[in-house]
């Protein structure tokens, strides 16, 4: 389960949204695409086209070799690739082929979109709710998506209930700004809402549905809007993966020349520990992102040199303060309380 | 016997602890129950096999209760009509009352007459989750109030129970919870990151408090620091200061 905390302007994180679900239709994999906001059918109309393996390795001086992104059937796990980047180099051409890239100013074809089956789940075109469901205390809203992600894993045997079936597939789900006002609940409105318990309760059996079959699901979030802090713990508990975007637009850190080569910042705060006593934690935490014409690239953040003339204190406090920000990276692992002054 | 011991971690993830005493209760020839809120049964299946432990047979012959919780509420809210008499032991899902759960690890710890095993163990992976879902700090505490008079003073057993907590959490519901297990625990063990930040080598301290002023009113609580690196099969402890990397 992958909970990807929105920047400001949800600009970025929709883009991270549409390559989860490109990435689906180009390995043949089923989506189910879920949206307060917008038609999950527009969604899916802009994502973006896939690099063909050729141009890309001439651009980049890769190898020409195409390279299927891995055999998940005896999975039951939660898989997040990053399409682009692994968290080692800065750039993408040393390393092997592991999934696919995108090209972000081209549409990904018709064609390519109908070539695999989308299930979609747009809240306000759904029919109310059957009796049944009050019991289970929980936001309707989130009661309907439940249901019908229970019926579609059930109906497409995702979850191995019909032992007939030969071809087994990886169902990739994507929910849009869950917990916005949008679902019908009041978590971003005020501080103490409601239902507080709904966004916990519904990731809860979300997580046993995923558990329970072969899919993987991408959600996002406007933690920003999120007044109560205990909640986005909570929710950080419940899920495997827990990303953070933040981007510089409008803040003081777009003029910061500390940060000018990059759009904002990617923050791991949580990686998933499945079926062993450890995780696979990367050498680096500060990771940054950018939107190029036509890449959307994540990249370590390396600082630039220091070469102006005056180099005033205001500019290294800045540069401690950030660099505090970016170590306190993964929650699987320790996180500094303090920052040490070398 | 008859003691409870408290799991805590705080800015990083105490499961490993969890995991080993999964194991050493199963391998002493325990009776375990384990409430699993958080992840599936393959999980710790596996982790148990590189631990040296198989969950499928202890479960087979009886050694072990499986509460896995993700699949359990699955089947009370995706299931047919449940039989009357026989509730669901997540029933807290719908009508936040936990006296269900309790009714199923008090009947899965009770011995039969068959049972040869040594004394019954309550394990429960992570108690921060039914806050989540929904039930109130003081039906937590209840909750674990009843199982310590029957698992702990009854039938002379054992429970260990994990939770999160934070230092500057803006969860009250669980520091409340936490502070007042905290308490009532003969023995915490406290895993925290480090405060220096993120090290390869040192993956975080902890803090092992044996809370002798419980038993006994003169007593002070015995303090022990250690930092631990967590492997594949296997945790490695060392003093302070002292990890591998560094000697």
């Amino acid at each position: 389960l992958v909970f990807t905390e929105e920047d400001k302007y949800d600009l970025y994180s929709n883009l991270l949204f549409k390559y989860f679900l490109a990435e689906g239709i180009v390995c043949g994999h089923e989506l189910f695409v879920a949206s307060a906001k917008e038609h999950p059918d527009n969604i899916l109309k802009e994502l973006p086209a896939p690099l063909l393996d050729d141009t890309c390795g001439k651009e980049l001086g890769d190898e020409a070799a195409a390279a299927k992104s891995e055999d998940f059937q005896d999975s039951m796990k939660i898989a997040w690739r990053y399409q682009n980047l692994p968290k080692m180099e800065t750039s993408p051409t040393t390393y092997t082929k592991f999934g696919h890239y995108y090209n972000v100013s081209k549409k990904m074809s018709p064609e390519l979109c109908q070539s695999v089956k989308c299930h979609s789940f747009y809240l306000h075109d759904e029919l109310s709710f059957e009796a049944k469901m009050k019991t289970w205390n929980m936001n309707s809203g989130y009661a309907k998506l439940l249901r019908s992600i229970q019926r579609i894993i059930s109906q497409e045997g995702f979850d191995g209930s019909d032992p007939q079936r030969k071809q087994r597939n990886v169902l990739r789900i994507g929910i849009q700004s869950l917990g916005s006002v949008l679902w019908g609940d009041d978590i971003c409105c005020s501080d103490t809402p409601e239902d507080a318990h709904s966004l916990t309760k519904f990731l809860y059996v979300l997580r046993g549905l995923l558990r329970k079959s072969l899919s993987a699901c991408i959600i996002t979030v406007p933690a920003h809007l999120i007044q109560n802090k205990a909640i986005m713990e909570r929710v950080t508990n419940l899920s495997d993966m827990v990303v953070g975007l933040e981007s510089f637009i409008g803040s003081e850190r777009e003029t910061n020349p500390l940060y000018k080569d990059y759009h904002g910042l990617v923050h791991v705060h949580q990686i998933p520990r499945l079926n062993s006593l450890i995780c696979d934690v990367s050498d680096t935490k500060d990771l940054a992102f950018r939107l190029k014409r036509k890449l959307f690239t994540i990249e370590r953040l390396h600082l630039p040199p220091d070469l102006s003339d005056t180099v005033s204190r205001a500019s290294k406090q800045d540069l401690a303060g950030s660099a505090k920000l970016l170590s306190s990276g993964c929650g699987a692992m320790a996180i500094g309380k303090k920052h040490l002054d070398f | 016997q008859g003691k409870f011991t408290l799991l805590r971690d705080t800015r990083t993830d105490g499961s490993f602890l969890v995991h080993h005493f999964l194991s050493f209760y199963l391998r002493a020839g325990c009776k375990v129950c384990f409430v699993a809120l958080l992840q599936s049964f393959s999980h710790y299946n596996i982790v148990a096999q590189k631990l040296g432990v198989n969950l499928a047979a202890a479960k087979e012959r009886g050694q072990l209760v499986f509460l896995e919780g993700l699949k359990s509420c699955l089947d009370l809210l995706f299931g047919e009509e449940e039989q009357p008499g026989q509730p669901s032991p997540l029933q807290f899902l719908s009508t936040s009352d936990l006296r269900a759960l309790f009714d199923f690890v008090r009947v899965s710890l009770t011995p039969a007459d068959r049972d040869s095993w040594k004394g019954p163990v309550l394990l429960v992976d992570d108690l921060s989750v039914l806050l989540s879902l929904g039930a109130a700090p003081v039906a937590v505490l209840d909750f674990i109030h009843y199982c310590r008079v029957s698992v702990c003073c009854q039938l002379k057993g054992n429970i260990v129970v994990l939770v999160h907590s934070n230092e500057d959490s803006e969860d009250e519901e669980n520091e409340l919870v936490v502070n007042s297990l905290c308490h009532h625990s003969d023995l915490i063990l406290w895993a925290e990151g480090l405060a220096t930040g993120f090290c390869k080598d040192v993956h975080g301290q902890i803090k092992i408090i044996k809370r002798l002023s419980l038993r006994q009113a003169a007593e002070q609580d015995v303090v022990q620091i250690y930092q631990y690196k967590i492997q594949d099969r296997n945790v490695t402890f060392f003093a302070r200061g002292l990890s591998a990397a560094v000697l």
